[in-house]
C-alpha cells in the first residue's frame, strides 16, 4: 500500500513524490452505464491533462527552439514557423555566446558561487542538526524554536546592513561575499531540516556507539552522516538549485567581473528585442544544468522542495 | 538493524510537510510505535560546550547575516537617506504617501490576494485529475519541472510568450487565430471614402451613402480609395456601372476608385478600375430598420429587387471594413501584473501540485468508498470528502505561497519592460530600487522591515505549529 510507504520510508530514499498512488483504484462495484460513464469522463480528463501539459512544455520549448534561430529570424516570425522551415536552425547564436567573454565568464563564476556555498550551508547545518538533535545543552528548544522562526526572513532585510558591512571589510562584489551571504541565509531551513532527519534515527544506534566509547565527531562521522545521507542529498540538491537559480543576491552584492550568469543575462534584458540572440541561448544554458540535475535527481529534489514548505 | 530513520515528513512530527497523520487520526498501522524522544543522551551524553562547539558555525552565520541585520535594518530605517539626520518615522509615512511606493504597496496587495489562491486551486485541480492516469508521473515532472529553473529563465520564456507582435508572440498569435475563426478581419481594413463622393463613415466602421435612395433612382455608386492594389481580392473584376434598375430596384457599385498610374475621373468607374467584391450591402428604411441585404458581385456591383416605394439609406457592412486583432497588450500597463501572475502560476502549480497530491494519497480510501456507497456523486464526495480532509494540506501550501509572493522580486523585475516597471512594481522590487538605485537607504530599510513585519504572522502560524506537533 503506498500509504503505509508514503509514512514509513525514509525521505529520499522513500517512495517517488512524483509517482501517485500505483494504480490502487479500488473501485466499487458499478454498472455497466456507469462503467462506460467514467470511461468517457477519463477520456476527456485525459484530454484536458495532456492540453495542460502542454501549456507547460511549449512554452520552454520556445526559448530552446527561439535560441537556435537568427536574430533576423526571430524579429520577423514566430519561433512555431521553423515547423514548416526546419532548415533554418543555426547554432550561431551558442557559438556567439562561447566567443562572449562577459557570459562565459559569468558562467565560471556561476560555478564558483554555487559549490562552496552548498558545500559549507550542509556541512556547517549537519553539525549544527546534531547538536540539536542528539546533544544536550541549556536552551537548546528555545535556540532552536529561534532557528524555525528565522526560516520565512525576507531576504531585503539583510540587503543595506550586510552591503555597508561589506564595504567596510572591502569584500563588497566579490564572490567570498556572495557565497558567505548564501550561507547566511541558506542556514535556517538547512538547520531545520536536518535537524528534523536526524532526530529521528533509532536512538539505540547513537546509545550503542556512544556506550562503546565512541567521540562525538567519531559518531557523527560514521552514524549521523551515513544514516543521514538521503536528508543530506535532499539538501544538497535543493541548496545547489537555489543558488545557481539566484538573482538578487547577485544583483547587489556580485559586481560586473564576478557577476553570475543571472546577473550578466539580466544585464541584457534592457534591449531584449535587440539581444534576443544572446538572452534565449544564454537562458537555456543557465536552465541545462538545473534540468539536468533536476531530471537526474528529481525525487531528491521534490522531497527538499517539499521540506521548504512554510520557508 | 531493525528501524530504518524516520524522514523529518515521517510521522508529522517535523512538521515540514504536512504528514499524512498529520491532522487526521493516526495512521491504521500504528506508524508512531516506534517514536521516540530525541536528545535524552543521559549519562552518556556529551558536555555542553561540546554541542556549542558544534553549533558555534552555525550561530555565528545567523547572527550575523540575520539577527545584526534585522536590528540595523530597524536602526537604519529611522535615519534618512544619507543616514546623517535621524528622522524618526518620516521613512515610514513616505512610504505610504510616495506614490511610486503606494503603487507598489497596491500590487502587492493584489499579488497577495490573487496568486496563492490561484495556484493552490490548479494545484488541487492537477491532483485530483492525476489521480486516475496512468501517466502521472510524467505529467507531474513536466508541471514540476519549472521550479528547477531560474526564475530569470522563466521570465526570459514568457518576455517571449507575451511578445506583442502576433507574428512572434505565442499567446497573441493563439489568440488571434482563434478570433479570426470566430470573427475575421475584414478583407478592405485600409478603406476610406473618396473626398466628395457622398460616401459617408457609418457607426461601427462601415460606411454610407449620404444621400437617400429610392427605388428606380440612379444607380448608387460608392467609390472607395486607400486601398492597395495588391490587397484586392485575386477575384476582383473591372469594375462596372450597373443600368438603370427596373422601378422596384435598387442597384450600384462598389469599386477602387483609382487607376493605377494616375487618370482617370474621380467618383467615377474608368476603364482601369477595380470592382470591390464580397462586401455587404445593407438597405436601411427610414426607421433604422434593415429592408433587405447583400453582397457585391466581382465586379463591385449589387441590386436589391423587389423594393417597396420609399426613401432607403445604403450601408456598408462594416465587417467587411474591420482591422485584424492585434492581440493583447500584456506587458502594458493595464494587464502586466495579471500577465506575471499568469507566469507565475506556470512556475509555481508543480509546488502546489506535488504537495496536494501527498496529502491525498493519505486520505483513507475507506471514508471515499463510504460515501460512494451511500450514493454521493464524484463532485460531492471531492466537495464534502476530499476537500475537508485536504484542508490542513491545502492551508500549508496558501500560507507557503503567501510568504514566498510578499516577497516576490524576480519574475516582476525580469518580466515587466522598463517602460511599465512602474506599473508593476512590488514592495520588493521598490526595496531594491530605492535602496541600490535610488540610495535611499533610510527609506530602503523602512521597506525591508515592512516586508518582514508583513511575514511575522507566517513566522508565529510557523512556531506554532511546530511546537504543536512536537509536544
Amino acid at each position: 500500500m503506498s500509504d503505509d510507504a508514503a509514512t514509513t520510508a525514509p525521505a529520499g530514499a522513500g517512495p517517488d513524490p512524483l509517482a501517485g498512488p500505483d494504480g490502487a483504484e479500488g473501485a466499487p462495484r458499478r454498472s455497466a452505464a456507469a462503467r462506460a460513464a467514467a470511461r468517457l469522463g477519463s477520456g476527456a480528463v485525459q484530454l484536458l491533462l495532456v492540453l495542460i501539459a502542454l501549456f507547460w512544455l511549449v512554452p520552454t520549448l520556445g526559448l530552446f527552439v527561439s535560441s537556435l534561430r537568427a536574430p533576423a529570424d526571430n524579429a520577423s516570425s514566430g519561433w512555431w514557423t521553423v515547423l514548416a522551415r526546419p532548415a533554418e536552425l543555426t547554432l550561431e547564436n551558442y557559438a556567439g555566446l562561447l566567443d562572449n567573454p562577459t557570459f562565459v565568464g559569468s558562467f565560471w563564476n556561476t560555478v564558483l558561487i554555487t559549490v562552496p556555498s552548498t558545500l559549507l550551508i550542509v556541512a556547517i547545518a549537519a553539525l549544527a542538526g546534531y547538536a540539536f538533535a542528539w546533544m544536550e545543552f541549556p536552551g537548546r528548544d528555545w535556540l532552536f524554536l529561534g532557528v524555525v522562526g528565522l526560516l520565512v526572513v525576507p531576504i531585503q532585510v539583510a540587503l543595506v546592513p550586510i552591503a555597508q558591512l561589506y564595504g567596510g571589510a572591502g569584500i563588497y562584489g566579490s564572490i567570498v561575499g556572495v557565497v558567505l551571504f548564501h550561507v547566511g541565509f541558506g542556514l535556517p531551513f538547512a538547520i531545520f531540516l536536518l535537524r528534523n532527519f536526524f532526530a529521528a534515527i533509532p536512538r539505540d544506534l547513537l546509545e550503542a556507539a556512544r556506550m562503546d566509547g565512541g567521540r562525538e565527531l567519531t559518531i557523527f562521522r560514521r552514524v549521523i552522516l551515513p544514516l543521514g545521507g538521503p536528508a543530506i542529498a535532499s539538501l544538497t540538491i535543493f541548496q545547489f538549485l537555489w543558488v545557481w537559480n539566484d538573482l538578487l543576491v547577485a544583483l547587489v552584492f556580485a559586481d560586473a567581473a564576478n557577476q553570475p550568469m543571472t546577473k550578466a543575462l539580466q544585464a541584457e534584458m534592457r534591449q531584449f528585442g535587440a539581444n534576443i540572440d544572446v538572452i534565449s541561448s544564454g537562458a537555456f544554458i543557465s536552465m541545462v544544468v538545473p534540468l539536468v540535475v533536476f531530471f537526474a535527481f528529481q525525487r531528491y529534489f521534490v522531497q527538499g522542495v517539499m521540506a521548504g514548505a512554510v520557508k | 538493524m531493525a528501524h530504518t530513520p524516520q524522514p523529518p515528513d515521517a510521522d508529522g512530527g517535523a512538521g515540514t510537510v504536512p504528514g499524512p497523520a498529520d491532522p487526521g487520526p493516526p495512521g491504521p498501522d500504528g506508524t508512531r510505535t516506534d517514536e521516540q524522544e530525541p536528545g535524552r543522551a543521559g549519562a552518556l551524553g556529551p558536555p555542553s560546550w561540546l554541542a556549542l562547539a558544534f553549533l558555534l558555525p552555525a550561530l555565528l552565520f545567523l547572527g550575523a547575516y540575520m539577527l545584526y541585520p534585522i536590528g540595523f535594518s530597524v536602526y537604519r530605517s529611522l535615519w534618512d537617506a544619507p543616514g546623517t539626520t535621524f528622522v524618526g518615522i518620516d521613512n515610514y509615512i513616505r512610504m505610504f504617501t510616495n506614490p511610486p511606493t503606494f503603487v507598489a504597496l497596491r500590487n502587492n496587495v493584489v499579488w497577495v490576494v490573487v496568486a496563492p489562491i490561484v495556484v493552490t486551486v490548479a494545484g488541487l485541480i492537477f491532483a485530483v485529475l492525476t489521480e486516475r492516469i496512468r501517466w502521472a508521473t510524467a505529467f507531474k515532472l513536466v508541471v514540476f519541472m519549472p521550479m528547477a529553473v531560474s526564475f530569470l529563465a522563466s521570465g526570459v520564456i514568457f518576455r517571449l510568450v507575451y511578445e506583442q507582435d502576433p507574428e512572434r508572440g505565442l499567446a497573441n498569435a493563439v489568440i488571434t487565430t482563434v478570433q479570426d475563426t470566430v470573427a475575421p478581419a475584414g478583407d478592405y481594413p485600409d478603406a476610406s471614402p473618396r473626398d466628395g463622393s457622398g460616401v459617408e463613415p457609418a457607426d461601427g466602421g462601415g460606411f454610407r451613402l449620404g444621400a437617400e435612395v429610392t427605388p428606380g433612382d440612379e444607380p448608387a455608386m460608392v467609390p472607395l480609395v486607400g486601398i492597395a492594389a495588391d490587397d484586392l481580392p485575386g477575384a476582383a473584376e473591372p469594375a462596372r456601372a450597373p443600368e438603370a434598375p427596373a422601378g422596384d430596384a435598387v442597384a450600384g457599385t462598389v469599386w477602387l476608385d483609382f487607376t493605377p498610374g494616375g487618370g482617370g475621373t474621380e467618383g467615377a468607374v474608368d476603364p482601369e478600375e477595380r470592382g470591390l467584391p464580397g462586401v455587404g450591402v445593407r438597405l436601411v428604411d427610414a426607421d433604422g430598420a434593415t429592408a433587405a441585404t447583400t453582397e457585391t458581385a466581382d465586379d463591385g456591383t449589387f441590386a436589391f429587387e423587389g423594393v417597396a416605394g420609399g426613401a432607403y439609406t445604403v450601408e456598408l457592412d462594416p465587417r467587411d471594413f474591420s482591422e485584424p486583432y492585434a492581440g493583447v497588450t500584456w506587458l502594458g500597463p493595464t494587464v502586466v501584473t495579471p500577465a506575471i501572475i499568469g507566469a507565475y502560476l506556470w512556475v509555481w502549480a508543480g509546488f502546489a501540485m506535488v504537495l496536494i497530491a501527498a496529502g491525498l494519497s493519505a486520505i483513507p480510501r475507506d471514508a471515499l468508498e463510504a460515501a460512494r456507497v451511500d450514493g454521493a456523486t464524484e463532485w460531492q464526495v471531492f466537495r464534502r470528502v476530499t476537500v475537508p480532509l485536504l484542508s490542513p494540506v491545502l492551508m500549508v501550501v496558501f500560507v507557503t505561497l503567501m510568504i514566498y509572493v510578499l516577497k516576490i522580486f524576480d519574475l516582476v523585475f525580469v518580466i515587466a519592460p522598463g517602460s511599465v516597471q512602474a506599473d508593476a512594481n512590488v514592495l520588493a522590487v521598490e526595496m531594491w530600487r530605492v535602496a541600490f538605485g535610488a540610495n535611499d537607504q533610510g527609506l530602503g530599510s523602512a521597506l525591508a522591515v515592512f516586508l518582514l513585519v508583513l511575514v511575522v504572522p507566517a513566522m508565529v502560524f510557523q512556531i506554532r505549529r511546530f511546537r504543536r506537533e512536537n509536544s
